[in-house]
């Protein structure tokens, strides 16, 4: 039951943070998805002995959660959440790597390394991917899918399942919580009423389908979804993405903390 | 069974997107065909019917424990297949912006490997065969139980060689598949009990809605062929990553097996990270500063050559990687404190 109200305020949080106004908000949709895209891809392009190679990529996160003044609590909660996942099968390395080696005179095993890698990837991945959200919202993202000819057949579909998971879990909510009622201290849904529970709302479902069918026919609905978004790309938008392309290609090519670190190392000695 | 971006590889990503992408196109040209008005809304609220059903958790008679629904093989029952295929995709879209659950430039395996083989394999190469001479409770339930496990298990499988294939983890394919298999066996039975079981109350209650979700889809006719042409395009595909990363390494074979094994490791991956790794490696500057002689590195306990795609291991060269490392997270850090002290304090200002 709290799942279900964690995943509800969870999609409010993101959908409200994305109305906000600011410089981040009011990039074009298309091309923050762009940049979140290869973002994405440079960081999981990076081998997996990289560490070091990676720090640089957290200017991203942070400069975007910083400018588009979202709160960090929220967001790092939400990376926390799903880190354990991709702990799961990263803590394994360890177990299978035992080839030993020596870092900055500390002797550890190379699996720590690729876990440690995995560990930081994730967290990037993470935050670019629920940063994208916050900053640009479900209809931000569907026309951004339109521009870039996604069938409007899908967008639509997805832009209905999207709007209808609050109110179908709104549902589902109160079904458990009538059964729990009536069923104290079990744990879940006992087998007899699997069908009848789920059946129901699944019958009740489709009836659902065809009201809001009707209501859209009532409404002039034609098959075209109107997202109110028409923005154009401004020469603005085209310099954030550039701007960031070359930052990440830099930090591919370029181990950058190495070099910082060299001179300063070059410095001391 | 959600895969996430940080275990995969942008070769192994980027494939199963175009993948995906193309049977989510055959899929829509399909429906298209027999597209009913309707349709669309319907998708629309079962797909937000699942992601909530999801949410639900039934116990597990004798077990103590408690399953949910994936709702692959639901879907493609109450939906057709491709319209469930779609189905199943706009769910996994809205799960990886919305929940992190699963990454985006793993979209493509995900959707793959949770729709395409309930509701594209197990849907109508055995779920169909089994009802299609006429529902009853036995059929029903074992043509959901059959699809179910199968469609899971064939998921399952693909989780693991796209894991295998991105090369981020060490697991030796052996243990992976030991792992995952059983696994989804298990999730597999209680898929296909559900499954089984809502479609049963749904046959019994209103049994004109399954007749006409099975007589509306001109299902006979997708038949094994399509499907068999389907997968060998993807198999194609697969093969042509396997070669690109056979071609790009001499002993392409033995070198996957002894990544499996885990025995020799410091080949760079072939694709997009050679071309970077060559980029990077003609354009490494400041030697001075003990940056490119990569060849006299050693690793404590490894061969030299073993260890040549990796650069950081000598102490000067870790040092300089831990302080350098060290600087770089603590400028980040400071850059979004500064703007953020900025921010607020022109706001201050204006109010």
């Amino acid at each position: 039951m709290s799942d279900m109200m964690n995943s509800l305020s969870n999609m409010r949080l993101l959908e409200d943070l994305a109305r906000k106004e600011t410089f981040i908000h009011r990039v074009h949709p298309l091309i923050k998805l762009l940049t979140t895209v290869i973002y994405l891809a440079v960081v999981v392009s990076f081998g997996r002995y990289e560490i070091a190679g990676l720090l640089p990529l957290f200017f991203y996160p942070v400069l975007v959660l910083v400018l588009a003044e979202l709160p960090i609590g929220p967001i790092l909660k939400r990376i926390l959440l799903v880190e354990p996942l991709i702990i799961g099968i990263g803590i394994l390395n360890p177990l299978f790597d035992h080839q030993v080696i020596v870092l900055a005179g500390l002797t550890m095993s190379r699996g720590w390394i690729t876990f440690l890698s995995i560990f930081l990837k994730g967290g990037l991945t993470v935050a670019a991917g629920l940063l994208l959200i916050a900053t640009t919202g479900m209809d931000g993202v569907a026309s951004a899918m339109r521009m870039l000819k996604i069938p409007r057949l899908f967008v639509l579909q997805l832009l209905l399942t999207y709007r209808y998971i609050s109110v179908l879990m709104e549902e589902v909510t109160r079904t458990l919580r009538a059964y729990s009622l009536r069923a104290p201290q079990q744990k879940g849904i006992q087998r007899r009423v699997w069908g009848s529970l789920t059946g129901q709302l699944l019958l009740r479902t489709l009836e659902r389908a065809e009201r809001v069918y009707q209501a859209m026919c009532l409404r002039g609905f034609t098959g075209e979804y109107h997202a109110g978004y028409n923005s154009r790309v401004r020469a603005i938008d085209l310099i954030y993405l550039a701007g960031w392309a070359v930052f990440f290609l830099a930090a591919r090519i370029y181990n950058i903390p190495m070099l910082i670190g060299s001179i300063i190392t070059g410095v001391i000695k | 069974m959600h895969m996430a971006d940080a275990l995969i590889s942008p070769v192994v990503g980027g494939t199963m997107w175009a993948a995906t992408a193309g049977i989510a196109a055959y899929s829509m040209k399909k429906i298209q065909n027999d597209l009913d008005e309707k349709t669309i809304p319907l998708m629309g609220v079962m797909g937000a019917f699942i992601f909530a059903v999801q949410l639900i958790n039934f116990s597990i008679p004798g077990t103590g424990s408690s399953g949910h629904l994936g709702g692959g093989l639901l879907l493609a029952i109450m939906l057709g297949p491709y319209a469930g295929f779609l189905t199943m995709a706009s769910i996994l879209t809205i799960q990886a912006l919305f929940f992190a659950d699963g990454g985006l430039l793993a979209l493509g395996c995900n959707v793959f490997n949770l729709g395409f083989f309930t509701c594209l394999i197990a849907y109508p190469l055995i779920y169909k065969k089994f009802v299609g001479a006429g529902y009853s409770s036995k059929r029903i339930f074992g043509a959901a139980m059959l699809s179910a496990i199968i469609g899971l298990q064939l998921g399952a499988f693909s989780v693991v060689l796209e894991t295998l294939f991105s090369g981020k983890t060490e697991l030796p394919f052996s243990t992976f598949v030991l792992l995952m298999q059983p696994i989804h066996l298990g999730i597999g039975i209680v898929e296909g009990l559900v499954t089984a079981t809502v479609v049963t109350f749904i046959w019994k209650a209103r049994p004109e809605i399954l007749e006409q979700a099975a007589l509306s889809k001109p299902l006979g006719s997708i038949s094994i062929k399509k499907v068999i042409t389907g997968l060998a395009i993807v198999a194609a595909i697969t093969g042509g990553i396997f070669s690109w990363f056979a071609s790009a390494n001499p002993d392409g074979l033995e070198w996957s097996v002894f990544k499996t094994a885990g025995v020799e490791e410091f080949d760079a991956p072939a694709g997009i990270h050679q071309t970077l790794a060559e980029i990077q490696s003609k354009t490494a500057f400041l030697p001075d500063y003990n940056f490119k002689e990569p060849e006299n590195v050693n690793v404590q306990g490894s061969a030299s050559e073993e260890a040549a795609a990796w650069p950081a291991v000598n102490a000067g060269t870790s040092v300089s990687g831990v302080i350098g490392g060290t600087m770089t997270l603590v400028l980040a850090v400071l850059t979004g404190w500064i703007i953020s002290m900025l921010k607020r304090r022109k706001k201050q200002l204006t109010v």
